[in-house]
């Protein structure tokens, strides 16, 4: 087994708490943040539950002390958001003291501004400063700027599995010694665009998701940010930092089955996840716990569950899908999930698959229904995508 | 640490690059504020029923992958690795249109589903059945570089052999307006069109007869003061031990806004070095200096480009080293170092 690279700092605002502490109140207390939506407007408001982050976006920008004629959208904002209090727990003052790089995902990026003012934009000078905030590159940027990185700064978008692109690549180039240290995660907003995209392709669920189930009928959507701060052992020892944990292994590979659904015997999420195993030099018996993908579709849960069953056999570890506390939170999910996965290692405990009653037909699966205190070693965490794109993160204890 | 070889590159853009032998013969002027890229067959390349679904960018980007991966003779890559800065414009376009119109109701989700970045690399992996390391990076105008910084650290690292990687972006209807709209309210805007295009190449970690050049080093910046622009260009130059005057050829993205001031700068260091622009010519978007590499490597070549290109041209001489520096309003800065094989 190798040691991997370190954490020294997490960042978290989604719906179930606005710091790293109320996340994890949250799934200890196996409470969901899944509700009707409070911020955005739209048509489906009411037929829908969603996972959205407490704070009006000018509640945000007041914490971030952002000038009233700022262009910040809320992706960008809750990016922000995170991104700092990561810095924070990692004890970052001066950030040019080390080569500093910050690695960010989304999909939606500046969607949330554009989809209210596009029929705006031609006529209404007000709106113009959105123009140039829609791109996905404008958010990392912002959160770039308020961090103070001025170097090696990039954006993945890669649908559902960015933020675990994100975090593979932060960790590569930390062993590659090209960085000494890097932010990496992911910031997605809710967008009436998300939320009609997945209704349009019917996968939306008007009740709480049950990821895993017989009966599950489909996902919820979320919007959060979540950061982690990686650093090279050089810069852990000459300041002797605590670790909260190491990425040990992590893989990327393509389903290549179909743009949107993923394949039946769940091809790319078993490479994925197989590869991630290679890397961290991990037989699959070593794996305590698997946070899962589980976004509750029919499709994903099935396809999940095989990939599981190829690399598990008989012998499937402990696992459940969070989706049903935070919604699927899109390009943050990865992020998202990196940070409880580093939560369930520092607390010894898997968290709650809420929702769960009939194990499907077709595997017989049954995930973790309740918090689960005990020893936690080695977590594995799926996030996988559109486009074919799954990927695989393994964390282990520091 | 291994070399990073590039087998092969090819470039759609508003001149006419993607031709067979793969040669500018002549250069297409431009006045339109936005420009369309010359469009090859694309049966050519794509059965007629995927045709029919697919979106500009898709269509150049496995126009272009298939061109790349021919040209070196590839069958399957162990990475394909795309950048783009705005994603898939044109079906995000068809489906806010249709959202607003229709008040949220009655969506299908084609457009939707093709909406995302990576529905390039995604269509790309499908195409070849191709199982392997796939992403794409979306950061303005360093997405093409992101995607290079990727893939050579894979090859450094010996962890693929063959990949292809690639930039693309399109022109899209509407939101490519609104950008002009605001560009126009700048004291001194953008003065090329603005564009599209798709170039793709395959790097590889072995040597080979017929390898166009070698992808030295990529580097980008988030933000660069223009007092230090000269100096972070030393310094890159220094970290892969080449020194200014051992340049044969710098290709800048110049696009005659306030912000050509940092490539002014740059000018000044190479009194008597080959300097070339494009962007008047290709166009402006998040992924036009990828547009440079094609550029860079056909120096290296020994392929003639148009003279139209050429700021300043020395006698002909072979190029060893060429040098490519791209910026967009004072951020996103990014500098390529191709040599000779």
């Amino acid at each position: 087994m190798k040691k991997g690279v370190a954490i020294t700092g997490m960042g978290i605002v989604s719906a179930i708490g606005n710091s790293v502490e109320e996340n994890l109140q949250a799934l200890l207390t196996s409470k969901s943040g899944l509700a009707v939506s409070k911020h955005l407007q739209t048509r489906h408001k009411n037929n829908i539950k969603v996972g959205e982050v407490g704070f009006t976006n000018a509640e945000i920008a007041q914490q971030l002390q952002l000038s009233e004629d700022n262009n910040f959208t809320r992706t960008s904002l809750l990016g922000c958001l995170a991104a700092k209090q990561a810095l924070e727990q990692a004890r970052i003052n001066d950030i040019s003291t080390y080569r500093t790089g910050l690695i960010s995902a989304t999909t939606v990026g500046g969607m949330d501004m554009t989809e209210n003012y596009w029929k705006q934009f031609e006529t209404n000078p007000e709106v113009q400063k959105y123009i140039s905030s829609h791109h996905a590159g404008d958010s990392t940027e912002k959160i770039a700027t308020v961090l103070g990185i001025t170097g090696y700064v990039t954006t993945i978008s890669t649908a559902c599995s960015s933020a675990a692109n994100a975090i593979m690549l932060g960790a590569r180039l930390i062993k590659a010694g090209k960085l000494d240290r890097v932010v990496v995660g992911g910031t997605d907003a809710l967008s009436k665009f998300t939320i009609n995209g997945f209704k349009s392709l019917m996968i939306l669920s008007e009740t709480n998701c049950t990821p895993f189930d017989a009966n599950r009928n489909g996902l919820n959507l979320g919007e959060a940010a979540a950061y982690l701060v990686l650093e090279s052992d050089e810069v852990v020892a000459a300041q002797n930092k605590s670790v909260l944990a190491y990425v040990s292994g992590y893989g990327n590979a393509n389903d290549a089955f179909h743009q949107t659904a993923s394949s039946k015997t769940g091809e790319g999420a078993y490479l994925a996840m197989k590869k991630a195993l290679k890397i961290a030099g991990l037989n699959p018996s070593a794996i305590d716990y698997v946070n899962a993908h589980g976004t509750a579709t029919q499709n994903n849960d099935l396809s999940e569950s095989e990939a599981l069953q190829r690399i598990f056999k008989e012998e499937i570890p402990d696992f459940s899908s969070t989706k049903a506390f935070t919604g699927h939170t899109l390009a943050a999910a990865g992020a998202v999930e990196a940070v409880f996965s580093v939560l369930a290692l520092q607390q010894n405990s898997v968290f709650a698959n809420l929702g769960f009653r009939t194990p499907m037909p077709e595997t017989g699966l049954t995930p973790v229904t309740q918090l689960q205190k005990k020893k936690l070693k080695h977590v594995q965490s799926n996030s996988f995508g559109f486009g074919g794109n799954c990927s695989s993160l393994i964390f282990s204890k520091a | 640490m291994k070399t990073c070889y590039i087998h092969s590159v090819v470039s759609i853009s508003a001149q006419d690059s993607f031709a067979e032998d793969g040669v500018i013969s002549e250069i297409q002027e431009h006045a339109d504020y936005k420009i369309s890229a010359i469009h090859p067959q694309y049966r050519d390349f794509i059965s007629l029923s995927q045709l029919r679904r697919m979106s500009p960018a898709v269509k150049m980007g496995v126009a272009a992958s298939k061109k790349a991966l021919m040209e070196a003779k590839l069958d399957q890559p162990d990475a394909i690795i795309t950048g783009s800065g705005l994603g898939c414009m044109a079906d995000t376009e068809t489906f806010l249109n249709t959202l607003i119109k229709n008040d949220e109701q009655f969506l299908t989700p084609t457009a939707f589903i093709q909406s995302t970045h990576n529905t390039v690399a995604g269509q790309i992996a499908l195409g070849l059945k191709c199982k392997a390391y796939n992403t794409t990076y979306a950061h303005g105008s360093i997405s093409f570089e992101s995607a290079l910084i990727d893939a050579q650290l894979q090859i450094e690292a010996g962890e693929a052999n063959n990949i292809l990687v690639g930039g693309v972006d399109e022109l899209g209807s509407e939101f490519v307006d609104y950008v002009h709209l605001v560009e126009q309210k700048q004291t001194q805007p953008i003065q090329v069109s603005l564009s599209e295009g798709a170039t793709f190449c395959v790097l590889s970690s072995e040597k080979k007869e017929g390898a166009v050049a070698v992808l030295k080093a990529v580097e980008t910046h988030s933000k660069i003061a223009e007092k230090n622009i000269v100096s972070e260009m030393q310094a890159f130059l220094k970290r892969n031990k080449v020194d200014a005057s051992e340049i044969d050829a710098v290709i800048l993205g110049i696009n005659g806004d306030a912000f050509d001031v940092y490539y002014q700068n740059i000018e000044e260091v190479f009194p008597k070095t080959d300097l070339l622009l494009y962007k008047k010519y290709i166009g402006e978007y998040f992924t036009a200096s990828a547009f440079a590499f094609w550029m860079g490597t056909q120096l290296i070549e020994g392929e003639t480009l148009p003279k139209d290109f050429y700021i300043h041209k020395s006698d002909s001489k072979p190029y060893k080293n060429v040098l490519l520096y791209n910026q967009f309003k004072g951020s996103q800065h990014s500098f390529i170092l191709l040599t000779q094989q």
